[in-house]
């Protein structure tokens, strides 16, 4: 645990990338490789499940901390993060020392998920005992996920890729899917795998960047493909040795979540894999993100659920071919064979469709087809470089997401809460509403966008114009008016407006605007494609 | 006595008034925050020791630092423990142990005592005369660090972890940059570097006050960071400056540097990465949680104001363990990180 404790410190105490990498090399090669296997689990998200509520931790550590619940929870409010709020509370002890090793503590994390709380509570504050502010922070932070270190999953390839002088191309596949150091080996995941492991094993993502505005003067239109960005859930399609998979975005294995796509399997080649979106698809039409969510909610996928809400793939790229892996080949090669493919099985039965290229031979034309995106129900446009490999991660200047300009109205303040961490002082965290005849309905909540000055002004008028205070919460006369600008808009029976936005933000704030002058929620759902 | 006091409801001793804490019956202001006729000044932080006042009155020990900040004002020193009176009120300096001359101000009349901290620490931290408790009815305490998060390392700890952080950077070559406050922070820093590293500079506002501390205390040799520094130099060397110098023109002088922060805000991550110094170091010229509750213990007071901090939680605390605890307002506020722009630190 010292050895990893340190690893935190030291990824923490910096930001310059090179200096993580060398960190994490040299942790790398120094840990036992159980440990090591755990360390990259947990920085590729894949923490073992919580064995006690954070409720639990805050209520023992305040109590181990002789401090009162109200002063621990106002504390806890000023720090931001309760790992760390736990860490710094409890009684510092110089003489601490335990010598348990990263492995053996996450797996007695995993045994006390199935023990009585009173050994849970016993176990907890018996190890936040033994260690160190700093162990404990790492300690909780394994319990609560978010370490927030500033480590990619890219960055930890690149140096897992030093530490093993293996490529990162061949680790950032091998580091995919669903994998637990509870049933594979280091050695196994990383140095030997097992071909038959690498069946389901999907190949590692390619992202996109938001397009940069020097774009359009620095490319010609003709070195590019431009397609619909479909707002649905991005997903690989494994068709192998009479097996098939769906992984999301996330490396979570979806295959028994979309039987739906069983009829693909029946008819593509064995060795096929497809990059593409899934997405809800009613009545002959793509349906809006809020379906597929909830069909994604469902633990049983029921015939009923699947016929209410059947799904399609959107089809964009093909990274293996009978068998070969095509990602080094230009996009113009995988779109040709992908083309082929899809014509062969081009049946209006089976739950796909190939996303379209835009014909496009100047930039204008691609400015047009983008005023189509609610009417094509896309997000916006995707731009891919025509000669482009498929990348790993993120990777700047081939691949570009051009998203449709966001959806605006005003609405009323109407309450405020403080902030986390730097802004606790501040009120920084909005609620807004939108006129419904004579009342104002919370149509949203928004934390960012206004600059620094702006949020105090907007502070000292919370504290200056509280009606009511509901914990850290406080009621404001309604007076403020702000512009929120959000992604995707749909009915919503869970929304008490009926509505619900995705990504709202502040986009100005509207000092020349009465809250007479705000939207209404009719005004809103007039937004409704 | 006391009581009778309390019964027959005169007014307070000291009261919170809009220009500083007052003293009606000595017609004296305590750290005052608006032009008065005559001050008594606890330390020479900025918000402590202000502008315009007609008459000043410090301990000996600030007499140089509250000459070299305000330049030419009236201005007269007490030694620790020296008791005068003004209109029948008796006020006397102890030492609080925060900066170089800092003092808590002891006000005794018909009785009744009252204790205004200024800032305080307990730590003895090798350059301030240490802390020592006044037993009083009434303590006017600040608690810049009022929670229970606050939670002080021995300081001796942290100078080697600071001279071992130098000492890296040296055998790299390269230049390690302290941050600290002019006042204070960087005599302490200064204090406690082990100058068998390598040669220390100081940046202009720092060469100014250890010029003015040098009689009083014995820091290691140090140069002046100008314009005629070889940048040569300054590879491994170590360069104390206040942070309000950091990314200065004078920074692009020394190739990759490694900079670090000292400040109890380095408690906090969020705190140690927004500053985006390579090092953060947990170093406090103010009481941490422990440390402000042993002394308003050892005072043996029944009343606390609190002020300068996380204010009302703390009184609130205060209260729940039995003390009589109200909170009021100054000019001294330091609620949040926010105050690391201020010199209060
Ligand atoms: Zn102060
Ligand atoms: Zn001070």
């Amino acid at each position: 645990m010292k050895l990893f404790a340190a690893l935190v410190e030291t990824l923490d105490q910096t930001t310059k990338t090179n200096t993580k990498v060398a960190a994490l090399k040299n942790y790398f090669l120094k840990a036992p490789k159980q440990d090591a296997l755990w360390t990259i689990a947990l920085l590729s998200h894949r923490r073992p499940s919580r064995p006690i509520t954070t409720t639990q931790m805050r209520a023992w550590a305040a109590r181990e901390a002789k401090v009162p619940d109200w002063l621990f929870e106002e504390t806890y409010h000023i720090v931001g993060d309760l790992a760390e709020t736990i860490a710094l509370i409890y009684p510092s002890n110089p003489e601490a020392e335990l010598n348990r090793s990263l492995s053996a503590i996450i797996e007695d994390l995993i045994e006390l998920k199935s023990k009585t709380d009173e050994q849970k509570e016993a176990f907890i504050c018996q190890m936040w005992s033994q260690q160190s502010a700093l162990e404990r922070f790492a300690f909780n932070k394994i319990m609560t996920g978010g370490f927030r270190l500033g480590v990619s999953q890219k960055l930890m390839t690149r140096a897992l890729s030093q530490a093993l002088d293996l490529e990162e191309q061949t680790l950032a596949h091998r580091l995919m899917g669903d994998w637990s150091p509870q049933t594979i080996s280091f050695e196994e995941l990383l140095i030997k795998p097992n071909p038959k492991d690498q069946l389901s094993k999907p190949y590692p993502f390619y992202l996109a960047y938001a397009l940069e505005d020097s774009f359009f003067d620095q490319e010609s239109a003709d070195d590019w493909f431009v397609e619909h960005k479909w707002d649905g859930m991005r997903g690989q399609l494994i068709f192998r040795s009479g097996e098939w998979f769906c992984w999301s975005r996330g490396e979570e294995l979806m295959t028994s979540k979309f039987p739906d796509f069983n009829p693909l399997a029946e008819k593509l080649p064995q060795g096929t894999v497809l990059d593409g979106e899934i997405l809800a698809f009613t009545d002959g039409q793509i349906a809006d993100f809020s379906l597929l969510q909830k069909r994604m909610n469902r633990k049983n996928v029921s015939l009923k659920l699947r016929t209410e809400i059947p799904v399609i793939f959107g089809v964009y790229d093909l990274l293996e071919f009978e068998g070969e892996d095509l990602r080094h080949r230009p996009l113009t090669y995988r779109r040709t064979l992908l083309e082929e493919l899809f014509q062969k099985n081009n049946d209006p039965q089976l739950p796909w469709f190939l996303s379209e290229i835009v014909p496009c031979s100047r930039w204008d034309d691609a400015k047009k087809e983008r005023e189509k995106a609610v009417e094509k129900r896309s997000e916006g446009l995707m731009l891919k470089r025509k000669s482009s490999p498929y990348g790993v991660g993120r990777k700047k200047g081939d691949w570009w997401k051009w998203k449709s300009d966001p959806f605006t109205i005003d609405a009323v303040l109407t309450y405020a809460m403080r902030g986390h961490g730097r802004r606790s002082n501040l009120f920084t965290d909005y609620t807004f509403a939108l006129w419904d005849n004579k009342e104002l309905v919370t149509f949203a909540k928004a934390y960012s966008g206004l600059t620094d000055a702006e949020m105090k002004e907007v502070d000292r008028f919370v504290k200056q114009n509280t009606t009511d205070r509901f914990g850290p919460v406080r009621q404001v006369k309604p007076e403020l008016v702000f512009e929120i600008a959000f992604e995707g808009i749909a009915h919503s029976s869970r929304h008490k407006s009926g509505v619900a936005v995705r990504f709202p933000r502040i986009l100005r704030w509207r000092k020349d605007k009465s809250i007479d002058m705000a939207n209404s929620l009719e005004d809103l759902k007039t937004l409704i494609p | 006595m006391y009581l009778e006091a309390v019964k027959k409801k005169k007014p307070p001793l000291l009261q919170f008034s809009s220009r500083g804490i007052y003293c009606a019956v000595a017609d004296v202001y305590l750290d005052p925050w608006r032009p008065v006729p005559k001050a008594l000044i606890t330390h020479g932080h900025a918000d402590h020791a202000r502008w315009g006042h007609g008459q000043y009155i410090c301990t000996e020990a600030s007499l140089p630092i509250l000459k070299h900040r305000l330049g030419n004002i009236q201005l007269s020193g007490r030694p620790y423990g020296d008791r005068f009176l003004v209109n029948g009120v008796q006020f006397s300096f102890h030492p609080a142990g925060h900066v170089l001359g800092s003092a808590q101000i002891r006000v005794e009349y018909q009785g009744e005592v009252w204790v205004f901290t200024g800032d305080y620490k307990l730590e003895n931290d090798g350059v301030s005369t240490p802390f020592e408790p006044i037993r009083c009815h009434t303590f006017i305490s600040e608690c810049t660090f009022g929670l229970p998060v606050f939670d002080w390392q021995n300081p001796t700890e942290i100078h080697s972890q600071i001279n071992h952080w130098w000492a890296a950077q040296n055998s790299d070559k390269r230049s390690a940059v302290l941050m600290g406050y002019s006042l204070g922070k960087a005599q302490r820093l200064l204090k406690h570097l082990d100058p068998n590293i390598g040669p220390i500079y100081t940046h202009s506002s720092i060469t100014a006050m250890t010029e003015v501390t040098s009689a009083q205390v014995d820091f290691p040799k140090t140069l002046a960071l100008n314009k005629e520094v070889d940048k040569n130099d300054l590879k491994g060397a170590l360069i104390l400056a206040p942070p309000a110098a950091a990314g200065g023109a004078w920074m692009k002088k020394l190739s990759n540097p490694s900079t670090g922060y000292a400040s109890g805000w380095m408690s906090f991550r969020g705190a140690r990465r927004r500053r985006g110094f390579d090092r953060g170091f947990v170093l406090s010229d103010h009481a941490d949680w422990k440390g402000l509750l042993k002394a308003i213990k050892a005072t043996g007071c029944e009343k606390v104001i609190t002020t300068h901090g996380y204010t009302h939680l703390f009184a609130q605390y205060l209260r729940e363990q039995g003390y009589d605890a109200i909170t009021e307002k100054t000019a001294f506020e330091a609620e949040t990180p926010a105050e690391e722009t201020s010199t209060t630190l």
